[in-house]
This record gives structure tokens, C-alpha cells and sequence, in this order.
């Protein structure tokens, strides 16, 4: 780590041709959403800048993001980490462990001060002293505020960072808390999702890196180009949902052909995220291709807005499981109950007083 | 009395009455709502009816449509209908606001919420225990009661609000970041936490409405019947008549507000 070769001195030293390096530069431009003309500025970008410090820690989480994130196939996780970022510190994916790990996170802290990335995977639990998550002896809270605090920016992999996800969810024994909620005078890039879509991952990392700096994002803190919309508006089986062509049930004839999941509980009208243009593992497919609706989740609170095959989510303030419709049925019902009673007895009442008004 | 002096010549004391089963006939009429009040009404409801309808259907759709996707597109049409009728919906209410201020003071009455007006909580409790059957006659009214008012307030004013505000941060959502829907409504979105609340209370504010339209319906009818005022056919012709010559509880006070206002 004496001094960061830019991303092109590190593409060469791997034997890739400049050719394929503008390649790989135009591809990242078409991935971004980006016109031709910025192809030049990506080139540039990669060719004088010196790779970022990337510190990569991990809270209450399942490693999702990470598994996620190694599938990255355009571009490819092995440019991101070996070429890209200077990824100095992910307990996960690095080599050394115990004190040499920990040592590194200090150095980088101090030799890069203000200039790194922190990226968080997974969330602090807050009760008990955050003891429900202990990072090399000491509570995970205790280290993300440690290495937030001279961060240049932090981006939140995944739901959990971002939302809380399970570990949030009702009732949230451990009180874990969404990184912003612990952390709150940095920029935080949310990439929510359970996990995020590789290339979304690789794709917010690469525009902080070529741009210098965040992706513009939306009113929750997530990049536009990737959360601007909903699953269902670019979904390949809209034309069915536009046609009141549904699945009622899993083995039906309409989940043969292919139909809409609404009714058996697609959240895909209420989910902001890119499966459905990107989708996952190179492209392959995504949850509604294979047959299952969208589960909602890279929204927030998505467990608590059961049932994953229902349209309308329990109402849990009534202590029982009802949706919108039940409850109204249900106090629709009783007034109607009340309007009768109440009309027999202003009928009694009229005929026990008949000539008195 | 000075109700008299604004009484439309339409109704005399001589003519037959509508709705009068004791006397057949009524001893006064008062002019209470003006046009754009009874025409925004009844265009209210037929718009909440075809909202809640749709919207129903929005979220329970109706079974499949068989036969290939290019043929149909009922679930867009329902949508359409939904839409259409919301902006008729929102339209209606910012008419109906314009006229809380251009109209009569009766117009006024769905905006107001006279919280600090300890009288006026007084004869609301006296309309509930008529409603409770513990009072034996009700007070006389012009125009709503304190009750129906705070109905009124609460479910037809800030409910509308409400369902506008909401309908349109959902509308938001497909209409495209960057839209008028999306810069004036999007923010509801994060402020409920994300889309699906934003679903569920869009849907509870409608069963909301469709409670006060059960108990609004009803208590029309019962009072048309039962009571010493008319008050179905005021919402078609706009006049109130009176089946005897008491005087009514809102008029003293409101009715020199209503002289001034002609004389300046």
C-alpha cells in the first residue's frame, strides 16, 4: 500500500490490453446508462485516478451482499476489487485475519483520512450496548462509528444497512437500526435489496469512482439509475396485469402461461428496484420469471408487510392478521348492524309518539 | 324573522310541502345551498362511488380474462376510470374550497371545526343524546348540526384531503420521477415509510368514507322523515323548509353575519 497505482496501471500489470480496457470502459458506460461521449471521461478518470480505499465492514448480517457481490459479471467483481477499489479491509473476502485485519482498518483510517469508502454490510444492534454483534472483541456499533467518522462517504449494501431488514423486524429483540439512523453526518449511499443486485452494486461503486462523486439519488437515499422504478413498470408480464390476466393459484393455468402474480401477492407495484431490467446472475431471470411474485425486498420494512402472497399487507395494530378490506368489511358491517337497530327503534319510537310532532 | 328575507319566493308558506307526513305543508323556507354547492355534491358522490368501486377492484381484481393479453385490458380500463374520477374528485374539492369563500356562510360549515366554541360542543352533545334516543326533540338546524358538522369536518374535508394527497403520491409512483404528481405528492411515499402503507391507508381512508356515506345516507333519510326540517330535497332545490315555527338554534347567531355580508 505505498502508493495506489491508478486503474490503468493496474489493468496493464494484469496483461490487459489497452484495447480491452476501452472496452471494458465503453461497457461501463452503456451499464451506467451513460451516452458515448462520456466513454472519454470514464477513460480518463481511470487512467490518472488512484484507486479509492474501500473499507468493507460487516454488522448483523448474513453475507448476502458479498455473495451477491462476487457474481458481478458486468463488470466483473475481479476488476472491481482488484482494479477499481483498493479493497483494504472486508473480514469476509481478505486474507489475513485476527490483529493483521484489524491493524489494516486502523492504517487506512489514518493514512487515507476523509478520502476512503466505508461500505457497511448488515447493521448495528443497539441493545445491550450493541453486545448482540462483537466485531474483533468489541461491539460493531463501536467500530462503524469509529471508521464512519473519517469516511468520505459510507454506502449501505443491502436492505439490513439500509432498512434493517429481519433483524429489524417485529419485534426486533436486538434493536437493530439502519446505518443511517446510527450515523448521521455523512452521505450514505442506500442500495437496498436482499440481497442487491450484483451489478448494482459494481455499478454504484465504479459512477462513485469514475464521477468522483455520489450517484444523484432518490428522496430514501437511493442511486436514481438504479431505485427510479417500480419492478412492476418495467416488468415483461405487465401486458398481463394491463389485461386483468392474473395467477390465482400457483398451479393454475394462468401460472403456465405466464401470467400476472398480483393476486397471489407480486410486490413488484410497490418495490423500487432493477430486477426487471437488469435481473440477476448475468441476466438470467429474476423472481417473477421463474414463476414467483416480487417479495418487496429492497423496500423498507418488507417483512413486516406480510403476506409475501397477498396484495393487501396485515394491519398488525388490530392484534389479529387483517387487511384494509377485512377491517373495513368487518366496521361496515357493525354500522350497518347499528343503522338497522337504530331505524326499528326510531320507528317504535315514532308510533309510541305518532301525532306528537 | 330575517331567515324570511332570504327565502327564495319559490317556497310560501301556502304551497304543499315535500316531506311533511304530520301537517302536509311547511310555515317557512330558507335559501341554505347555492348551486355550485349541490352540483359539487352530487358529483362528490358519484365521484367517491366510482372510486371506491375501482379501487376496490384495483386491489381485488376482478377473475382472469382468458384468451391472450392483446385482446383485453380491463384492469388498464378500471385504472383509467379510477384516475379519471380522482382528478374529477380533486377538481371538485378545490372548486368547493374556492367556494367556502366566494359562497354563502352555509358553504363555510365543511371547513370549520369550531374546537374552542364550548357552546357549540354543548349542542353537539345534545344531537347525540337525540341520536341516543335520550333527548326527546332535537334542535332546530338551517344548516348542519354540530354533529353532522364534525362529521362532515373530519371525514368529507380532511378525508378528502387525505385520499387526494395519497391517491396522488400512488399516482406519483407510475406517472415518473420528475412529474408534476412526483414533485408536489412524492414525498408522501418515504413520510409513510414506503409504497405499501401508503397503500393500505389510501385503502382504510376509503372505508372511511364509505362508513360516513352509510351513516350520512341514513340519518338523511331518517331525519327527511322524522324530523321537523327537510333534508333531502334541500341538496336538489337548495331550499330548507321548516314543518313548524320554532325558531333555529344557528339562526340568531349567524344570520346578521349573513345581513352584514349583503350590505357591504
Amino acid at each position: 500500500m505505498a502508493t495506489l497505482e491508478t486503474f490503468y496501471e493496474v489493468m496493464r500489470r494484469q496483461g490487459i490490453t489497452r484495447r480491452s480496457f476501452l472496452k471494458y470502459c465503453s461497457l461501463t458506460a452503456a451499464a451506467l446508462g451513460l451516452g458515448p461521449e462520456l466513454v472519454p471521461q470514464i477513460v480518463h478518470a481511470m487512467e490518472t485516478k488512484p484507486r479509492t480505499p474501500v473499507l468493507w465492514l460487516h454488522g448483523l448480517e448474513c453475507t448476502c451482499c458479498s455473495e451477491s457481490f462476487i457474481r458481478s459479471a458486468h463488470p466483473l467483481v475481479k476488476d472491481v476489487v482488484l482494479s477499481m477499489i483498493s479493497l483494504d479491509y472486508d473480514d469476509t473476502l481478505m486474507a489475513s485475519a485476527g490483529h493483521h485485519a484489524e491493524a489494516i482498518l486502523d492504517e487506512v483510517m489514518e493514512k487515507y483520512k476523509g478520502n476512503y469508502i466505508l461500505a457497511v454490510e448488515g447493521n448495528p444492534p443497539l441493545n445491550e450496548d450493541g453486545m448482540f454483534c462483537i466485531v474483533g472483541g468489541k461491539p460493531f456499533v463501536d467500530q462503524l462509528r469509529k471508521v464512519a467518522k473519517d469516511a468520505k462517504a459510507i454506502i449501505s449494501w443491502g436492505s439490513c444497512a439500509s432498512f434493517g431488514c429481519v433483524q429489524a423486524a417485529r419485534p426486533n429483540p436486538t434493536r437493530a437500526t439502519p446505518v443511517h439512523e446510527v450515523i448521521t453526518d455523512k452521505p450514505i449511499i442506500k442500495v437496498p435489496g436482499c440481497p442487491p443486485i450484483a451489478e448494482v452494486m459494481t455499478g454504484v461503486i465504479t459512477y462513485m469512482l469514475t464521477f468522483d462523486r455520489i450517484p444523484e439519488l432518490d428522496r430514501q437515499g437511493r442511486p436514481k439509475m438504479f431505485y427510479s422504478q417500480r419492478i412492476h413498470d418495467k416488468c415483461y408480464r405487465r401486458p398481463h396485469f394491463d389485461a386483468g390476466q392474473f395467477v390465482e393459484a400457483f398451479d393454475d393455468e394462468g401460472a403456465r402461461k405466464g401470467h400476472c402474480l398480483y393476486k397471489v401477492g407480486c410486490k413488484g407495484p410497490t418495490t423500487y428496484n432493477a430486477c426487471s431490467t437488469v435481473r440477476w446472475n448475468e441476466g438470467t431471470s429474476f423472481p417473477i420469471q421463474s414463476g414467483h411474485g416480487c417479495i418487496g425486498c429492497s423496500e423498507d420494512g418488507f417483512w413486516d408487510k406480510g403476506s409475501w402472497y397477498a396484495r393487501q399487507s396485515d394491519i398488525l395494530q388490530f392484534g389479529i392478521e387483517a387487511n384494509a378490506d377485512q377491517v373495513g368489511t368487518t366496521a361496515a358491517i357493525g354500522v350497518g348492524s347499528i343503522i338497522a337497530a337504530h331505524a326499528a327503534v326510531s320507528a317504535l319510537k315514532r308510533a309510541q309518539h305518532k301525532g306528537d310532532v | 324573522m330575517a331567515p324570511l328575507d332570504d327565502a327564495k319566493p319559490v317556497a310560501t308558506p301556502d304551497e304543499e310541502g315535500t316531506a311533511a307526513p304530520a301537517a302536509g305543508r311547511f310555515l317557512k323556507a330558507i335559501y341554505v345551498y347555492e348551486v355550485p354547492v349541490r352540483v359539487w355534491h352530487w358529483i362528490n358522490a358519484l365521484a367517491i362511488t366510482v372510486l371506491s368501486v375501482t379501487g376496490y377492484l384495483i386491489a381485488n381484481p376482478l377473475p382472469s380474462m382468458p384468451g391472450e393479453a392483446s385482446a383485453h385490458f380491463l384492469m388498464g380500463y378500471i385504472r383509467f376510470v379510477h384516475f379519471a374520477a380522482a382528478y374529477i374528485f380533486a377538481v371538485g374539492f378545490i372548486g368547493r374550497l374556492y367556494w367556502a369563500f366566494a359562497g354563502n356562510h352555509h358553504a363555510r360549515q365543511l371547513f370549520r371545526f369550531p374546537f374552542w366554541d364550548l357552546h357549540w360542543w354543548g349542542e353537539l352533545i345534545l344531537e347525540a343524546r337525540w341520536y341516543l334516543f335520550l333527548a326527546r326533540k332535537p334542535k332546530l338546524y338551517v344548516g348542519h348540526n354540530p354533529l353532522a358538522q364534525f362529521a362532515m369536518f373530519w371525514v368529507i374535508a380532511v378525508g378528502s384531503v387525505f385520499m387526494i394527497v395519497t391517491g396522488f403520491a400512488l399516482y406519483s409512483e407510475g406517472a415518473g420521477q420528475g412529474s408534476w404528481q412526483d414533485r408536489l405528492f412524492g414525498w408522501v411515499i418515504p413520510l409513510f415509510g414506503q409504497s405499501m402503507d401508503v397503500h393500505t391507508w389510501h385503502h382504510m381512508g376509503m372505508w372511511a368514507i364509505l362508513l360516513f356515506v352509510m351513516v350520512h345516507v341514513y340519518a338523511a333519510v331518517r331525519e327527511d322523515i322524522m324530523s321537523r326540517q327537510s333534508i333531502i330535497s334541500t341538496m336538489i332545490s337548495g331550499v330548507r323548509t321548516f314543518k313548524d315555527a320554532e325558531v333555529p338554534a344557528d339562526e340568531e347567531h349567524e344570520a346578521p353575519a349573513k345581513r352584514v355580508k349583503h350590505a357591504g
